[in-house]
């Protein structure tokens, strides 16, 4: 089945891709061709099966609260596009999510 | 004989004796980059300003008497997907072109401490997805037995710089076949080792549950002189596992009297070349012949891996690559006057290559509401069905063989119309991912001059009865002493 | 009485007492120079692993045992995931299909408006935990109408969310609440919930119904609250604001408003129209957590005497009034004050708990609220409170004595016996030294005498007010009761 127009701004609109009419256009076919490829998976009867969490099966993995000095501010910045008084600069955000 | 002629064990004994010195391990290595690399172009960044200061200090630590380790002297291609710090770290994406880690992958701390000398950050596919590093945002590689086919992918550059000599040994990641397809590509030997046992740390993520790092050389004891180095405990990946480790260099006995060698029909289907199945059988013969028994298994649900992995892998991918967004790190594209969503969607939309945009929409997909269920959800579940298909065959057989990949090495742009045919090739790696094992890919033959891989899969924590398979079948063949010609 | 029902739920994010983050080793502690407290981990950069902080599920297991919770004691952290500058790694570790707390309840004290309060038992949702996220500064702010500013200090810090039902029916009720969270809080030492700096953050989402019906009204969650008063007073104005919707037949808007203290009133966050999916999943970079009897039992051991439960046994046990009970129990710091000051001290009378309990709710306390501290701030430490007391059964001081004596104690910390001694300030109980005072006094007062003896009871006051004077105040006023009632009748 072919994604609307619709499903395929909102999935880009999700995953913040800036994508063109003819960006879209391919992205409705190939999504669409992979998800049909997935419709196998209904076949199987998985109503009695748990989901893998992880295929060992490890518990508890714990850190002792003690504290350390993070990076130095050089390393924290120095990928930084922009960085203004020690911070990272971004185009004003309107408010709070 | 050229020291780039050697393996990675027979340089580190080199060194030790002082018959070399690293830097002329290193030097030697560098003219060969030099020479080769402008044909196989599998670095994104060649370090060898870094590689021979760093030959100099090992020399001078053993010439006072330091032992410098077990891969003291050698020389390593690391994949662009693992953190080097100060050593700009690309992933082969436009994203984090320009991006220089604080800090050192966990695996690169293992390697220092042992001596091993980095002579460069290996090109991938971007962010690790794909199969034929034609998706690296830079260049594709080319496979050194044959500059028009790829290598192989993700890990192409690793396995491509391996195959070239331009370095004895290579670290790949592994999420669905990354290290064991380019190895079958290439006539390499590389192992992804079991979910957990070398830590995570440092790697730049695609599929946290799947991803894992692992050797690449050209024999199967270099493989597990690597192997030695980077398994183990890391405090810093909580799904390492702490355990105690065995020798696996102690492991390549020879013998395969009475192993039990499991083969499943159903890795024999799905597009498997009637070469490739021939060359597979005929190692499974010659692992008969040296004493192992085969036994027939069935796996019902391995079938079902490739649309479970491409649910599984985009879905932890379109979270892990959500961070690329240009605020603190990598590429930011802003035009004037655009707000902060405008920002993220065009820097994301430049800085990422197609497959990966795909990937990550496949991945918001199957993870939004209302699809979760029927996506992930359901994945997770067939997961699940498939390791119990693996728990099973276990039951019955120590190692099982199956082809790597169901081709030889495929012509530059040959698939690129065809995403289907690409993704098919991980066919016979992903089920191992899902289930977290271990499995190795070596040379079994050739077909038109390029090399077939022999898949072996371990049983979790297994490696040792993988290497010393894989050793004893290597050892009474001579696939792995052929070399590609450049 | 309003057409109206009021509906209030709330929404709370504690910061946990660690000393590091959640996930790593850098420091917990958010006010310090822009992004020194970070590393790779809380800075999202490419190939870090979060590691779970042991102290924070403790914590956390804390406050979910005192709430009485449903313990999930397999559960899981999933990713939220959402873009936001101050999240870097664009999505929150959090909890939602597994929290570690389902359900459980704060009992708060309703007032009833004449001085006495009500029980009600507000219910919980889930408690979960999660990570914060760095702190943004807008434009005008930090000198840039165009851009915001990000430090990342405070992100990955622990966090605990505590999600009640729509159980509170009134303002009074949702300051109620807060205040019983906070307390329990601070009881459990879990976060020092200090709401000035963001460590304890309320939330919270209100709906008006026509009494009688059963279905709730649209809700409207109110954020941007950073003390009780905001709280409260954008309860206030948001009621009013959907009474004038309702009432003018309008339909409240299902809307997150944020509070402007300046202006006093609610407003609608201005976000731009997006798609809310957060698209949950389980984190795969940590393992499940399977917390089993021992360590519930370890945990339930770290634990303090809850404040319902301590008051409680103040009334039944130490027979305090309600009134002198609250007093005592309303922070953790002055019960273990009471406590320690009590401890050991006896009093024939029976009379022990009542006699401390004064002196620290009337005299240290007044004191100290007089001076906007705190009482771990005060210099008079439980044990010389209570050698002052003791003092004062000994007969060694008067109280009235005390009192001044108390006073400097509290301004210099000294020992109560010291300052007795150095100022000579113990009670005169020398019968010949006090025989010689009163005839004294009694030759010098000849008209009380003659009042007195005349019958006018009144006098005697005055009699003994002189031996005081006389005295400094040091006599023993049982003493010159008796000595001078002896004279007088000789």
């Amino acid at each position: 089945m072919r994604l609307t127009s619709e499903e395929v701004d909102h999935i880009a609109l999700l995953s913040r891709l800036d994508l063109s009419p003819a960006e879209r256009e391919r992205a409705a076919t190939e999504l669409s061709q992979i998800l049909d490829h997935f419709e196998q998976l209904k076949q199987l009867d998985t109503a009695d099966v748990p989901p893998t969490e992880h295929v060992l099966p490890v518990v508890n993995v714990l850190r002792a609260d003690e504290s350390r000095p993070g990076l130095p501010r050089e390393g924290v910045l120095q990928n930084a596009p922009e960085h203004a008084g020690g911070m990272f600069q971004v185009p004003r955000v309107v408010e709070a999510e | 004989m050229s020291l780039s002629q050697l393996s990675a064990y027979q340089i580190a004994q080199q060194v030790q004796s002082k018959k070399a010195s690293c830097r002329e391990v290193v030097d030697d290595f560098l003219g060969r980059i030099e020479a080769v690399e402008e044909r196989v172009k599998a670095f994104v960044t060649v370090t060898g300003d870094e590689a021979r200061r760093r030959a100099d200090m090992l020399d001078r630590r053993l010439a006072s008497g330091e032992d410098i380790g077990a891969l003291g002297g050698v020389p390593i291609a690391v994949k662009d997907a693992l953190c080097t710090r100060g050593v700009k770290t690309t992933c082969s994406s436009k994203m984090l072109e320009n991006f220089v880690p604080p800090y050192d992958a966990h695996v690169v701390e293992r390697l220092a401490v042992d001596g091993a000398i980095t002579v460069g950050k290996a090109n991938m596919d971007e962010f690790a997805m794909g199969s034929s590093t034609e998706n690296s945002a830079f260049f594709p590689t080319r496979n050194p037995w044959d500059l028009e086919r790829v290598p192989g992918g993700s890990s192409g550059g690793s396995t491509a710089a391996v195959a070239a000599l331009e370095a004895p040994l290579a670290l790949g990641s592994d999420t669905g076949g990354s290290i064991r397809q380019p190895a079958a590509y290439c006539g390499c030997v590389g192992l992804k080792p079991t979910y957990g046992l070398v830590s995570r740390y440092g790697l730049i993520a695609f599929a946290s549950s799947l991803d894992q790092i692992g050797p690449i050389a050209n024999d199967v004891r270099d493989c597990a002189l690597l192997l030695q180095s980077i398994a183990g405990h890391d405090r810093r990946d909580t799904t390492s596992i702490n355990r105690s480790l065995p020798k696996y260099l102690d492991a390549l006995t020879g013998n395969i009297r009475g192993l039990k060698v499991g083969v499943p029909q159903e890795f024999f289907a799905q597009g498997v070349q009637g070469y490739v199945s021939d060359a597979v059988h005929k190692a499974i013969d010659k692992m008969a012949e040296l004493g192992a028994e085969v036994v027939e298994v069935s796996m019902p649900s391995t079938e079902y891996a490739l649309a479970t992995y491409y649910i599984i892998a985009p879905s932890e991918a379109s979270s892990n690559l959500a961070r690329y967004d240009g605020v603190q790190y990598g590429l930011r594209v802003h035009e004037m006057g655009d707000d902060i969503v405008q920002m993220y969607s065009k820097t994301r939309v430049k800085g990422f290559g197609h497959e990966v945009q795909h990937r990550i929409m496949i991945g918001t997909h199957a993870l939004s509401s209302g699809f979760y269920d029927a996506y992930y959800l359901k994945a997770q579940k067939v997961r699940t069905l498939i390791r119990r298909d693996f728990e099973a065959a276990f039951q019955k057989c120590d190692v099982l063989a199956t082809p790597t990949a169901p081709t030889v090495a495929f012509k530059l742009g040959e698939n690129a119309n065809d995403p289907f045919a690409m993704k098919l090739a991980d066919v016979c790696t992903i089920p191992v991912n899902m289930a977290g094992l271990p499995a190795i890919s070596l040379p079994c033959g050739f077909h038109e001059k390029m090399p077939i891989g022999l898949q072996l899969i371990g049983n979790l924590l297994d490696e040792s009865t993988l290497l010393r398979a894989a050793h004893a079948y290597e050892q009474a063949t001579d696939w792995h002493t052929q070399r590609a010609v450049l | 009485m309003s057409k109206y029902e009021i509906v209030i739920g709330m929404e709370v994010h504690a910061e946990l007492l660690t000393q590091s983050k959640q996930f790593c080793a850098c420091p917990n502690e958010a006010v310090a120079p822009p992004n020194t407290n970070v590393c790779p981990v809380c800075l999202g950069f490419p190939g870090s692993l979060p590691v779970l902080n042991a102290k924070s599920v403790d914590l956390s297991l804390r406050t979910v045992l005192a709430f009485d919770s449903k313990i999930n004691t397999r559960c899981i952290f999933e990713r939220k995931n959402y873009f936001y500058p101050d999240l870097p790694k664009a999505y929150q570790v959090s909890q939602r299909l597994l929290p570690l707390g389902e359900g459980g309840f704060i009992d708060i004290d309703v007032p009833n408006g004449d001085g006495t309060s009500t029980v009600k038992r507000v219910g919980l949702h889930d408690v979960h935990m999660e990570e914060d996220t760095g702190k943004s500064q807008h434009g005008e702010s930090i000198g840039d109408p165009d851009s915001s500013l990000i430090d990342f200090n405070r992100s990955g810090i622990p966090l605990l969310e505590i999600v009640s039902l729509p159980d509170m029916r009134s303002v009074e009720e949702a300051e109620a609440y807060m205040t019983a969270l906070r307390q329990l809080l601070l009881y459990l030492e879990v976060s020092d919930c200090k709401m000035e700096l963001g460590r304890l953050r309320f939330e919270a989402s209100l709906s008006l119904r026509p009494w009688g019906q059963e279905e709730y009204g649209t809700r409207v969650e109110v954020k941007n609250l950073n003390s009780m008063k905001a709280v409260r007073d954008s309860l206030r104005a948001e009621i009013e604001r959907q009474t004038r919707i309702l009432d003018s037949g309008g339909v409240v808007v299902q809307q997150t408003m944020l509070w402007d203290e300046a202006s006093g009133t609610t407003q609608p966050m201005r976000s731009k129209e997006q798609a809310h999916d957060y698209r949950y999943f389980p984190e795969p970079d940590l393992v499940p957590l399977d917390i089993d009897s021992a360590w519930l039992e370890r945990v339930r051991a770290s634990m303090p005497e809850l404040p319902r439960a301590k008051n409680q046994r103040f009334i039944e046990q130490l027979g305090l009034s309600s009134y002198e009970a609250g007093v005592l129990t309303s922070s953790r710091e002055i019960a273990e004050y009471y406590e320690a000051a009590l401890e050991g001290y006896t009093k024939s009378d029976g009379g022990a708990a009542k006699a401390i309990s004064n002196w620290v709710c009337n005299e240290l306390l007044g004191r100290v609220n007089a001076q906007n501290s705190s009482i771990a701030e005060a210099k008079v430490l439980p044990a010389q409170l209570r050698e002052l007391v003791q003092l004062i059964d000994a007969g060694t001081i008067s109280g009235k004595i005390a009192k001044e004596i108390f006073d400097e104690m509290f301004t210099s910390g000294r020992d109560a016996k010291s300052i007795v001694e150095e100022r000579g300030l113990t009670q005169m109980s020398d019968t010949t030294e006090l025989e010689a005072i009163c005839e004294k006094v009694i030759a010098a007062n000849p008209k009380a005498v003659e009042d007195y003896r005349g019958g006018k009871e009144k006098s005697f006051g005055a009699l003994v007010g002189g031996v005081m004077k006389e005295t400094k105040g040091r006599a023993n006023p049982a003493l010159v009761n008796e000595l001078l009632k002896k004279a007088l009748t000789q």
